[in-house]
């Protein structure tokens, strides 16, 4: 249930069925099981009606390599039936809020990974939709652009529109007001990112250690360590809840090569992640 | 008002990706100039100037004035002589010459009994006086060759014996319309239009839907409110006036080049091709409803286009072709509009009078849209 107005996050490894998810919720595929509901619009019955009330960025850049943005715009304005001077007012408006300005009469297929990412979003919410669906949005798309890109989304959510974003960047993720994982299909948890964090089930603990390959491959090999994964010089290990003491509990074990320094941190997304994901893999 | 809008909006945007295709643009225009100049000249079914060889037997003066003669009727050019028959079919054989002229010994005698030499007329009974002065050995595999040499049977002899010809009473009187001096540019211009526009018709249209899923812009589009038909409409339109431009370069260049005339009225000739454009068209659209990519899509058009070059009455006549074929022929727009556009073109006929091919091309184009309108769903799945 995504609320009015806010950010909702899809977030899954490759191939878990974020974008096909997406397809049947703007009504391009149609669900093999089930029924889908839009906005109150029952899918596929409604989707012509649903069209006009929803926005969709696919993960491909979609628009028209060889048209310029303001082509592009207007394209779109028109496919949406506004009138000449609305067209005119919306695209003027839109080429300011997305930094299009200087770039108006150049060629979509032209243009860097960041500029054509904010045209497509220009594009998509041209007709003001209520609902904005966002496939993967910054996959092509470095770090600082990620950033205004997302500063824009919060302005859209912040007027109004409900965002429903996929993607697999857990800083991405972590933005998102509420989130869904996902994995194969099945959705492994949901809620908002701190909920999440605090209902994971587990304790992180990074440990520091001079051998640090031999280390993981021997906690990993206990049934009470979900996973071991390297971050530079140290090991985030993640211990099942069911452990009350988990320092304790990993000082006590025996055979276990040298344990420099250990410490019990706060969980990130990305260990989330991988405690929800790594059951189905287990 | 929005449906018209929107149709606007996939019609203009397609003008503007034309006209920034500089590769496609270019084919607009050189297509038909290209393959008019090349057709036109090329194109002759007045065969001439067949190579030809000889074997003369006989050496004599006559043998060389009879070869003289023969050559100048143009049709045949003897390039080659050979010793005898057997160097001379293995000459056909790997086809050095097309045919040969057998000369025998005694020709000098045939010629003399021969009734057109007039020593009064031999009874056509009697073997031994009513033989043929010479033989032809031909490669009877092209029949238009074959036909061609054929013609040379009758020939007059006057020439050879420097006398008055002696020429029979004709059977029939032809009286040849629309194209008395038998040139047969005047029959493939018309007809190239028809080639022409079947082929970039179809190629242009074929491509335009199948390429907005090739490079991924049909997941946008599908979801906007765009109807199947208004995309279909918005695509067809701009191809409508590249056909028209077209047809205009090919027959006013014909005109001028290859002076084949425009009796018809210029209303008349734009009524008929844009009932075949649009009809061209829309089979290109149904064909871009069945392709997955634009290879697909181009050998589909291939597939069409060969039966109507071949078909259509653009190279040889409907009416000789077998029953089955007709019906084939019969259901390719291509072999209406060579009916419509000679017509128009040379007899100066009114379409109207024509109305089985106006109405055949009128369905073709409603049966098609409906068809690439229906096929064409509004999902990826």
């Amino acid at each position: 249930m995504v609320e009015r107005g806010r950010i909702y996050g899809f977030l899954g490894p490759n191939g878990c069925g974020k974008t096909t998810a997406i397809r049947m919720l703007t009504g391009l595929l149609k669900p093999s099981a089930g029924e889908v509901e839009v906005l109150g619009f029952k899918l596929p019955r409604d989707a012509e009606k649903l069209r006009l009330r929803i926005g969709y960025m696919t993960q491909k850049f979609s628009l028209y390599n060889d048209l310029s943005v303001k082509e592009n715009l207007q394209f779109v304005a028109k496919i949406y039936g506004l009138s000449r001077r609305a067209r005119k007012k919306r695209i003027d408006e839109l080429l300011e809020i997305y930094g299009l300005e200087q770039k108006t009469n150049q060629f979509a297929g032209n243009m860097s990974g960041g500029q054509r990412q904010r045209l497509g979003l220009a594009a998509a919410v041209l007709h003001q939709p209520e609902l904005l669906f966002l496939d993967e949005p910054t996959s092509a798309v470095d770090p600082e652009n990620r950033r205004e890109f997302w500063e824009q989304l919060f302005d859209l959510s912040d007027r109004g529109t409900s965002i429903l974003v996929s993607t697999h960047y857990m800083d991405e993720a972590e933005r998102c007001h509420k989130l869904a994982i996902l994995e194969t299909g099945i959705k492994r948890a949901d809620g908002s990112p701190e909920e999440l964090m605090q209902q994971m089930g587990a304790h992180v603990v990074e440990v520091a250690s001079s051998n640090l390959r031999q280390l993981k491959q021997q906690l990993i090999e206990l049934p009470e360590v979900i996973t071991a994964a390297q971050l530079g010089a140290r090991l985030r290990v993640l211990v099942k809840d069911s452990i009350a003491d988990p320092l304790d509990f990993l000082v006590q074990q025996k055979g276990i090569s040298s344990l420099d320094e250990l410490s019990l941190v706060r969980p990130s997304l990305e260990d989330v992640f991988v405690t929800c994901t790594g059951e189905g893999r287990q | 008002m929005n449906a018209l809008l929107r149709i606007y909006a996939i019609l203009s945007k397609e003008l503007t990706q034309l006209s920034r295709d500089r590769m496609t643009f270019g084919m607009v225009v050189m297509i038909p100039l290209i393959q008019l100049l090349l057709f036109g000249y090329a194109i002759n079914t007045n065969i001439r100037h067949i190579p030809v060889g000889v074997v003369d037997y006989s050496e004599t003066g006559l043998s060389r004035v009879l070869i003289e003669t023969v050559s100048a009727t143009q049709v045949v050019r003897f390039t080659k002589h050979y010793i005898d028959i057997q160097q001379a079919e293995a000459a056909i054989a790997r086809t050095e010459v097309r045919a040969v002229l057998v000369i025998p010994k005694d020709v000098s005698q045939r010629l003399a009994r021969h009734q057109s030499v007039g020593f009064g007329s031999p009874p056509s009974s009697d073997e031994e006086t009513s033989r043929p002065i010479a033989q032809w050995l031909v490669d009877g595999s092209d029949t238009m060759i074959a036909a061609a040499i054929k013609s040379l049977r009758a020939m007059p002899l006057s020439e050879l014996l420097s006398k008055p010809a002696n020429r029979n009473t004709p059977t029939f009187e032809v009286a040849l319309f629309y194209n008395p001096e038998q040139r047969t540019a005047v029959n493939i211009v018309p007809g190239l239009v028809a080639v022409i526009l079947t082929m970039t018709m179809i190629m242009f249209t074929s491509a335009a839907i199948v390429r907005e899923s090739e490079r991924g812009n049909m997941e946008m589009l599908i979801t906007t409110p765009v109807r199947p038909i208004e995309l279909m409409l918005g695509k067809i339109v701009p191809y409508m006036f590249i056909g028209a431009i077209q047809v205009a370069i090919i027959l006013s260049l014909g005109n001028l080049i290859f002076d084949v005339p425009v009796n018809g009225s210029l209303w008349q000739l734009a009524a008929a091709t844009t009932l075949f454009i649009t009809a061209s068209l829309t089979l290109g659209l149904v064909i871009s409803t069945f392709a997955k990519n634009q290879l697909q899509a181009m050998q589909m058009t291939v597939f069409i286009l060969m039966p109507s070059i071949l078909l259509s009455g653009f190279m040889f006549p409907y009416d000789g072709m077998p029953e089955a074929a007709q019906y084939i022929a019969e259901a390719l727009p291509a072999t209406h509009f060579m009916r419509l556009i000679r017509g128009v073109v040379l007899r100066d006929v009114e379409i109207i009078n024509m109305s089985f091919d106006v109405y055949w091309l009128a369905l073709f184009t409603l049966a098609g849209l409906a068809i690439a309108s229906l096929r064409f769903k509004k999902s990826l799945d």
